[in-house]
């Protein structure tokens, strides 16, 4: 008899348990209200940030966004477009930012003439930014506002 | 014509042509004594409507997106590279289409270019790029052919759309239009310079100046 009201309790537990899953729609910044089990309806895209003006870095090694669109831009194999203007012979004439000499070490930190192939492919780390709020929350603060509120007289 | 008569031995070949065309000549300068003058004159008019329609028809045909991918050359390879791309598909639905950038538009020049084209004629037939591999090792130099046309007529085919003199450069992004006003304005350069690769796949660019 108590063998049979545990399972019962167990069914009506687990019936329970799914019943609340299923009914629960867990509101997530990314996928919104959709419920887990469905396939929401995509967002609208948002178009580029296309300013051309430098966008201030976090933290020191963040590799710096594109200010930008790169629209069927290719790199692959046969061609580089963002060496097109980022190549160290091409900037006087672009006058865009050279590729950072770090990338032109191979992994024995040795200096090569050009672009190491480990960094060929610029979106890797580089990515350009659309014009969106950001979708999830974070409190993130920079290494400059952090040491501020040790020191003496700081902000808090 | 005493060279016909020749007894002595069979004329050559070229001799028979030469006479032909003699006797050719003399039927042609006679005048008619069959129709009359009238007849002629409207005969050789209408003639020549249906000659010369029938000549700027089979030319349209040729200049058509759908003649240019019954081949799987172009439909496999850069007709499917082309469809991904702004001249494609946009945002106010105008299309570029193969002969728009390919084929000059006014008619001297068409008529140049499709003389020329009888070389891809002559591709197709043996199959120069009837492969994927063996349109990728070509790639290069065909592109080499259109990068040469476009700057030696100064991207005539994008400017058949894109004039420097209607850009409104307030509406560009500011990298778009500070180039612009440098290179373009000036004449330093022409389109084709800086945007190569817009609509197709780019070969290997290794040695194409401005190109790592």
């Amino acid at each position: 008899m108590i063998r049979k009201t545990a399972i019962l309790l167990l069914v009506a537990a687990i019936a329970a348990g799914t019943g609340t899953l299923a009914a629960q729609t867990l509101n997530s910044g990314l996928r919104g209200p959709t419920p887990l089990n469905d396939e929401g309806p995509a967002a609208p895209m948002t178009p580029m940030r296309n300013t051309s003006e430098k966008e201030v870095r976090n933290y020191p090694e963040q590799p710096p966004v594109i200010p930008h669109s790169i629209d069927g831009y290719q790199i692959d194999l046969q061609s580089n477009k963002c060496l097109s203007c980022h190549a160290r012979s091409r900037t006087a004439e672009s006058q865009a930012p050279m590729i950072s000499i770090t990338h032109f070490m191979d992994r024995d930190g040795q200096f090569l003439a050009s672009i190491s192939p480990r960094r060929f492919f610029c979106t890797e780390c580089h990515v350009p930014q659309n014009v969106v709020g950001p979708p999830v929350s974070n409190d993130f603060v920079d290494i400059d506002t952090m040491l501020s509120r040790t020191a003496p007289g700081g902000r808090r | 014509m005493s060279g016909v008569e020749l007894p002595a031995k069979q004329p050559g070949l070229l001799w028979r042509a030469w006479a032909f065309m003699l006797e050719l000549w003399d039927v042609l300068i006679r005048p008619s004594s069959v129709f009359g003058l009238g007849v002629l004159v409207l005969a050789g008019f209408v003639a020549g409507v249906i000659f010369w329609g029938g000549f700027n028809t089979a030319l349209e045909v040729t200049n058509t997106e759908k003649f240019c991918t019954s081949c799987h050359e172009m439909r496999d390879n850069v007709f499917v590279e082309l469809k991904s791309t702004i001249h494609f598909t946009n945002r106010s639905g105008v299309r570029a289409s193969c002969p728009d950038c390919h084929v000059p538009h006014n008619w001297t020049d068409k008529i140049a270019r499709k003389m020329q084209a009888s070389q891809e004629v002559w591709g197709k037939l043996f199959g120069s790029i009837n492969t994927r591999e063996k349109f990728l090792d070509k790639r290069l130099e065909l592109a080499l052919h259109e990068w040469a046309r476009f700057k030696a007529n100064d991207s005539l085919e994008c400017r058949n759309c894109h004039s420097a003199d209607s850009m409104d450069i307030t509406k560009q992004s500011p990298r778009a239009s500070v180039a612009h006003q440098r290179f373009l304005f000036t004449g330093e350069k022409t389109c084709i310079d800086c945007h190569k690769g817009i609509a197709h796949h780019l070969p290997d660019m290794h040695g194409v100046p401005g190109w790592q």
